[in-house]
């Protein structure tokens, strides 16, 4: 039910949200995700872990009766992992009705960019990162590097995805 | 369809769908019956009647007009029969010509459904009906034959005796159902139900269709009819409150005619006056519908819901910050508060289980059907149809089950001259039946056919490299059991109904998908037995909670043997490194569940953890856990979707369960670590 009402003012509020980005850390970078994706953000949780996965999946966590898989952005990032603490959060996305939590060091702001204002990722910028990367956003703060939330969570593993017997 | 009426037609359209698949299960069953008895007597000629002339209304109404033609055609014909009180008809061409009509129907209703336009042509299938009704027209003697057009006739003949002046005048008032939808079609299906008996008539509103207010305006004020008739009052009574989904019927005699004035008659108006005053309190007169139908979705979302209402009212009265307190009265409300749960979900649980019968008895159909296509004679017989087992799981059981009585009667049952010469009835038999044996449902199908052959068998799945031992070694369900496996077929040439080399292992799949398993026994020349074991429901499982480190396991415990504590000495090795057990003269293999999870176990000597014993079909092992924390009811999780893109479900996990503290437990796939790490 309370999915329902979220969808609908996702709709509603769809223009109001264009443009509006969550930022988060890893490190010193500074992460944007599109706020669209977000349905909510909890502090770190019990987690249990889950055999025959990735690294980087850390496991499944109980929000309220919903079990919703977690993902550690940074293990993902190949990004050395650090120990969870206070400011750890778990940032919820929803995309085509799959939730998934991804952690991440710490939640900064909601910020909005103009379209003008984001530029192509570089193209000489290498690493592992670069591909769930969609844009560089300038904000008077600093540059935001946007995540492309699609990619995020099916990238790599979108072979292994089709092969799901559904 | 017209315009006007895709404002409504939504409700309208499931409503007729619905009634429809019903009415055609309805006319199934009634055929089988006929066909089993070989006669056809006159409550199924009328039932019949009835049901095409139902049909033919709504969907004539539905503007599905190939649907009315062909059940309008049928209709003559049952009419026919009717009034000539015909008994010695061809009933294998007038069942075939009803089966045919239901295929039909039951197509164009699915392509209904799924939205589509019915665009199927059953001209060829009604002139098939009327030939056979000409046919048996010239049959009659000459004189005897009326015309079919004529259907003036009243079709309960009493009327004949009166003059035409002989009528009463009544004036109905009509209220249906809350919610039944339609009620514009319901006060139009009742007019029809009454259409050969009065006359006159006029009713309001008036415009049943076109008035697109007029389903508003029945709920309202009623449908109210005015009209007259030979018939007497309760007649007219009776029709009215047996329509579908009639709440109450109000029914005044406004003019009647004082033509038969014997004591009957005042006795019968004496009845009239009671009937009128009962009347008034509508509540004697409602007609018993204890049934509902409810959408599927919403039973398991209750289901759900109920489920995490157990599981937060132990998050409640477990709740660590009131551990410590004396707390006499609130210790009395959440035992309480537990007594109503779990009634609350007993209730639940047994409004989603339905009878299996419904299920089983489609089978008579297929065997019907095959009996024909093979020219075998066989009988279905059918027992322990009241068995209820989870709605889910009734739905995934009907495609398995018509594939594995295809198989039976396709391979199985022999041919009437080779059972004679075997010594055997000459009429195959197929037992179908379901028992309950507490935690699951055993539904066995049993054929008394010629049994499977072992050495073909063996012959075939080496051909096609499905052995992983050696033949001499496997026991016979081992083998039997080889005929699940994908890409395996046990006949050579392919029949229309069975054999396609997608056999069985299809059959398995869908088995499997709800938690259950198959076993096969068979003998030679005495027939086979199928024995599909599935578990009550997917719900809500009892499960045993096992620890190992910092995690919890549920394990089923219907798949708990026995637990107990052993000493490193018990344990042997194998020659490739696997550990086993010696327990009452039997090696049992030991499964350590730190080690096939990667887990940082508090015990490593077996003499300080515990030892579980679980059975799957095919075997039985050890888990070794640190300690067992207890049994707990838990409702099972399947594993979020993000995750099947690994191989979480291979893993040995089954599924997932929400604790009473949160924790979250996984559920062990006992069959799944059998297969993986034995």
């Amino acid at each position: 039910m309370n999915q329902n009402k979220e969808e609908r003012m996702e709709i509603q509020e769809e223009d109001t949200q264009k443009g509006r980005f969550l930022t988060f850390k890893l490190g010193e970078e500074v992460f944007g995700l599109e706020i669209k994706y977000v349905t909510e953000i909890v502090g770190i949780q019990p987690i249990t872990n889950i055999p025959e996965v990735p690294e980087y999946v850390k496991g499944i966590i109980n929000l309220r009766g919903k079990i919703i898989p977690v993902i550690d952005v940074r293990i993902k990032f190949k990004k050395e992992p650090i120990e969870y603490d206070e400011r750890t959060c778990i940032i919820v996305i929803d995309i085509d009705d799959m939730s998934v939590g991804l952690i991440v060091d710490n939640v900064s702001e909601v910020v909005t960019i103009k379209d003008e204002d984001i530029v192509p990722p570089p193209s000489y910028k290498t690493g592992f990162q670069n591909k769930y990367i969609k844009g560089v956003g300038k904000s008077k703060d600093g540059v935001k590097l946007l995540l492309d939330s699609n990619k995020l969570l099916t990238n790599e593993e979108k072979q292994g995805i089709s092969d799901i017997e559904l | 369809m017209s315009d006007d009426f895709n404002n409504y037609s939504e409700p309208m359209l499931e409503m007729f769908i619905f009634e429809t698949n019903q009415s055609m299960e309805q006319l199934e069953e009634i055929l089988l019956n006929i066909e089993g008895n070989s006669k056809i007597t006159d409550d199924d000629i009328n039932e019949i009647f009835r049901i095409m002339h139902t049909i033919k209304g709504s969907s004539s109404m539905m503007m599905f007009n190939n649907i009315s033609k062909l059940t309008h055609s049928l209709e003559d014909l049952f009419y026919f029969i009717r009034e000539k009180e015909i008994y010695d008809i061809d009933l294998t061409k007038l069942s075939d010509l009803v089966f045919s009509t239901i295929d039909f129907i039951t197509l164009e209703i699915s392509k209904i459904e799924q939205g589509n336009e019915p665009d199927g042509d059953a001209g060829e299938l009604t002139d098939e009906i009327k030939d056979f009704l000409n046919s048996l027209k010239k049959e009659l003697p000459e004189g005897e034959v009326v015309s079919l057009e004529n259907k003036e006739e009243p079709e309960n003949f009493i009327s004949k005796e009166y003059t035409s002046e002989n009528y009463n005048k009544y004036i109905g008032k009509i209220f249906f159902e809350e919610d039944c939808k339609m009620e514009n079609m319901r006060a139009f299906s009742l007019l029809r139900d009454l259409e050969d008996l009065i006359s006159d008539v006029s009713y309001k509103p008036e415009d049943l269709f076109e008035d697109e207010d007029a389903a508003e305006k029945i709920i309202k004020d009623g449908f109210n009819i005015l009209f007259k008739s030979e018939k007497d009052y309760e007649d007219i009574f009776n029709i009215l409150n047996n329509g579908m989904f009639v709440k109450l019927v109000e029914l005044e005699e406004i003019d009647s005619s004082e033509v038969i004035d014997d004591k009957m008659n005042e006795k019968e108006k004496d009845d009239k006056d009671k009937i009128a005053k009962n009347i008034k309190n509508p509540f004697s007169l409602n007609k018993s519908k204890n049934i509902i139908s409810v959408n599927v979705e919403k039973m398991d979302v209750l289901m759900d819901l109920v489920g995490e209402i157990v599981i937060t009212e132990s998050m409640v009265t477990k709740n660590p910050e009131i551990q410590d307190l004396e707390l006499e009265n609130f210790d009395k409300a959440a035992r309480q508060l537990r007594k109503l749960n779990n009634e609350l979900q007993d209730i639940v649980m047994s409004i989603r289980m339905i009878q299996i019968g419904p299920t089983f008895h489609k089978m008579h159909r297929i065997v019907r059907d095959m009996n024909k296509q093979l020219d075998k004679d066989t009988r279905l017989e059918i027992s322990g149809e009241e068995t209820e087992v989870d709605k889910n799981i009734i739905d995934t059981l009907g495609e398995p089950l018509m594939h594995l009585i295809r198989n039976s009667l396709d391979h199985g049952i022999e041919s009437a001259e080779e059972r004679i010469e075997k010594g055997k009835p000459e009429r195959g038999l197929i037992a179908l039946d379901a028992v309950n044996t507490g935690g699951d449902v055993i539904i066995s199908i049993k054929d008394d056919g010629k049994g499977l052959d072992k050495d073909m068998i063996l012959e075939k799945a080496s051909k096609n490299n499905l052995l992983s031992k050696s033949p001499e070694e496997m026991s016979d369900k081992e083998i039997f059991s080889l005929i699940l496996l994908p890409g395996f077929s046990t006949k050579d040439d392919v029949s229309e109904y069975s054999g396609r080399g997608v056999g069985m292992d299809v059959v398995k799949k869908s088995i499997d998908k709800v938690g259950g398993n198959i076993q096969i026994e068979s003998q030679k020349d005495v027939g086979t037995t199928i024995n599909i074991k599935i578990p009550l429901t997917l719900a809500i499982i009892d499960g045993m909670k096992i620890s190992v480190g910092d995690s919890i396991f549920t394990v089923p415990t219907t798949t708990i043997k026995e637990s107990f504590k052993a000493k490193d000495e018990d344990l042997v090795k194998d020659t490739s490194g696997k550990e086993m057990i010696l327990i009452r003269g039997e090696v049992y293999p030991v499964v350590r569940l730190h080690e096939i999870f990667n887990l940082d176990a508090n015990e490593m000597n077996l003499k300080d953890g515990i030892l579980v014993m679980v059975e799957t079909e095919e075997s039985s092992y050890c888990l070794f856990a640190d300690e067992i924390l207890g049994e707990q009811q838990v409702v099972v999780k399947p594993i979020p979707f993000y995750l099947r893109q690994y191989k979480v479900k291979d893993s040995g996990v089954a599924g997932c369960a929400i604790l009473g503290n949160a924790d979250i437990s996984l559920i062990l796939d006992i069959s799944g670590i059998s297969n993986k790490y034995i």
